[in-house]
């Protein structure tokens, strides 16, 4: 029954989006019917070729999604990380704003291609991946929902597919990191939901007693974006069949929720989610449980009940008024401190067992990782203090802390985990190769550090130059004079991301030979890795 | 009074205090006696059902 009502689904969706093609009033719309209408007609075959077939009872872990989940975060992480090493050297070099790809491939279109790869398409990936993996382990239950699982991650996918194309096209809302236009969102906004509905019913169904931190915070990461996605994206749609919308808010009020919901991308996407996978694979590398699950349980709450505060921090001197400016300001400085107890948790998990930073690069990738997150979360509050965000704003310096964050903190502790993974998922005795991730390490820190020093140069530089006047009260320096002094930081900055890439790249390679060539397991091992789904 | 201000005399005032009471509760629920052996058998859920679920046979 289930099988033909699929296949009646699937017909109606293509047959729906087809005809939305042939109304649709502009190109990036009907690139994306034309996208869903073949996605829907290659899902009504594959279901059609599956009517019949004898249904199988699985039982373990559902690790079918985990798998290709740890294949596409490397692949997205690449990609993202190629586009940004391309448009840092577009800045440095504008002549590579080719005139042939003008209105597809210069700086503007490129750029929130850039940040939505990274963050949603490698980050969010990862994410899921992690999150499947995480919830089944410490609930010692399978995932909930059977091929809801399924659902959840190729609906994420789709969702990337359609942003980024959306994005070259020129369909975007405007708002940053919530650039997709409003039937992405609706779209976005069902797979959240499965996504909820899947992690909450494996918990019900968990054999321990009680819930691990790794899931209060990754549960937090799920019910916090689906709030801020839906409230961020309310706008009305111009015809049905155009990708065009309004936004329901207007003005300073429309800025104050564009920025509620992009701090809090950061503090529930990039900083709680990611602390689930802390709190989960550092003391499984380590072989060592948390420092302190105390800690961990004050570290959560303090989290939760201060970040939500913070985004005003984003507004000094604008519109919005003083009291709701100083307040995000004052949150933002607090914050300071349940963060750096995260950091001292995940640091001190490592306490007796200090001599595998020696002999295990993927330990050491993971404590750089928690470096990064101190560094990022003290810079963070400081540069929300109004007096230092008047010369910080607008400049290369929060392009130097999101990345010391992104790339420091989200990036090395990703990489850990699928060094972790990989083996496990295929059931291998161990990596391929561990000098490669020390390669790996060494490029990818080397090239974080000269893309946040550069960043602080250019950022402090464009500051002081944007605010000097002289005798008379007269601006000294024109915004050309400025771009003309950062041309060297500006190189060093792409030459860091072209070390970060190479970095990835080695990752790529090594887990790929891992899966490839290197011994297989023990029995143990053997057993869970043999179903190929 | 507007919606707004009602609103945001309850947010900064009732709904403040409770959020507060709620964290400094769950601070102090987190120090109770005995939690100790409670939170070292939690912290230990990672090192458990590594390979297949509770309760799985091969």
């Amino acid at each position: 029954m289930w099988d033909y009502l699929k296949l009646v689904v699937y017909g109606l969706v293509a047959l729906l989006a087809a005809i939305a093609a042939s109304y649709a009033r502009d190109v990036a719309y009907q690139v994306h019917a034309i996208l869903v209408t073949l996605i829907a007609v290659g899902l009504f075959v594959y279901s059609l070729k599956k009517v019949g077939e004898p249904k199988v009872v699985e039982t373990g872990y559902m690790d079918g999604p985990v798998r290709v989940g740890a294949a596409l975060t490397a692949f997205w992480g690449v990609v993202g990380f190629l586009v940004g090493t391309f448009i840092a050297f577009q800045l440095a070099f504008p002549s590579l704003n080719f005139s042939w790809a003008e209105g597809y491939l210069n700086f503007g279109r490129l750029r929130p291609l850039h940040t939505s790869a990274v963050i949603f398409a490698f980050g969010g990936t990862a994410l899921i991946t992690a999150s499947f993996y995480i919830v089944q382990r410490t609930s010692g239950a399978r995932l909930w929902g059977g091929n809801l699982g399924w659902f959840v991650f190729w609906g994420y996918q789709i969702v990337i597919l359609l942003a980024a194309t959306g994005y070259l096209l020129g369909a975007t809302h405007g708002k940053e990191y919530a650039e997709p236009e409003w039937y992405v969102d609706l779209w976005l906004t069902v797979v959240w939901v499965a996504f909820l509905l899947v992690f909450l019913g494996t918990l019900m169904k968990r054999k321990e007693p009680h819930i691990y931190v790794a899931n209060w915070f990754l549960l937090s990461f799920i019910v916090t974006v689906a709030m801020l996605h839906v409230v961020n994206n309310l706008s009305v749609p111009v015809s049905i069949f155009g990708s065009k919308s309004v936004q329901l808010f207007a003005g300073v009020q429309d800025a104050m929720t564009q920025w509620w919901y992009g701090h809090n991308a950061v503090g529930f996407f990039l900083t709680a989610g990611f602390l689930g996978m802390m709190y989960y694979f550092v003391p499984k590398q380590a072989e060592r449980p948390v420092f302190s699950y105390k800690l961990s349980i004050i570290h959560f709450w303090a989290l939760i009940f201060l970040y939500i505060w913070a985004g005003p921090h984003h507004l000094h001197y604008t519109a919005l008024p003083d009291w709701a400016s100083t307040l995000g300001m004052v949150f933002s400085v607090i914050l300071w401190m349940p963060s750096w107890g995260g950091m001292i948790n995940g640091l001190m998990t490592l306490s007796g067992a200090w001599d595998k930073l020696r002999t295990d690069p993927v330990i050491r990738m993971m404590v750089v990782s928690i470096g990064f997150y101190g560094m990022s979360t003290f810079e963070g509050p400081m540069m929300s203090i109004r007096a230092v965000n008047s010369l910080s704003h607008y400049t290369d310096w929060t392009i130097g802390h999101v990345h010391s964050g992104a790339l420091g903190w989200n990036g090395m502790i990703t990489f850990g985990m699928l060094y972790f993974l990989v083996p496990r998922l295929w059931g291998r005795a161990g990596l391929y190769s561990n000098k490669l991730v020390s390669w790996h390490f060494w490029l990818a820190t080397i090239g974080i550090v000269l893309y946040a020093a550069s960043m602080w140069v250019t950022g402090i530089l464009e500051g002081l130059m944007w605010r000097e006047v002289d005798a008379q009260g007269f601006l000294v320096n024109s915004f050309a004079d400025t771009v003309a002094a950062k041309f060297p930081m500006y190189v060093v900055r792409g030459l860091g991301g072209v070390m970060f890439l190479s970095g990835a790249l080695i990752m790529c390679y090594n887990l790929w030979m891992t899966v490839k060539r290197a011994p297989a397991a023990e029995a143990a091992g053997d057993a869970q890795a043999a179903p190929a789904e | 009074m507007d919606t707004y201000s009602i609103m945001r005399a309850f947010a900064d005032s009732w709904f403040l205090i409770a959020m507060f009471v709620f964290f400094i509760g769950a601070a102090i629920f987190a120090f109770r006696p005995g939690s100790k052996k409670v939170h070292d058998d939690i912290a230990n859920i990672p090192f458990r059902h590594e390979d297949k679920p509770a309760g799985d046979r091969d």
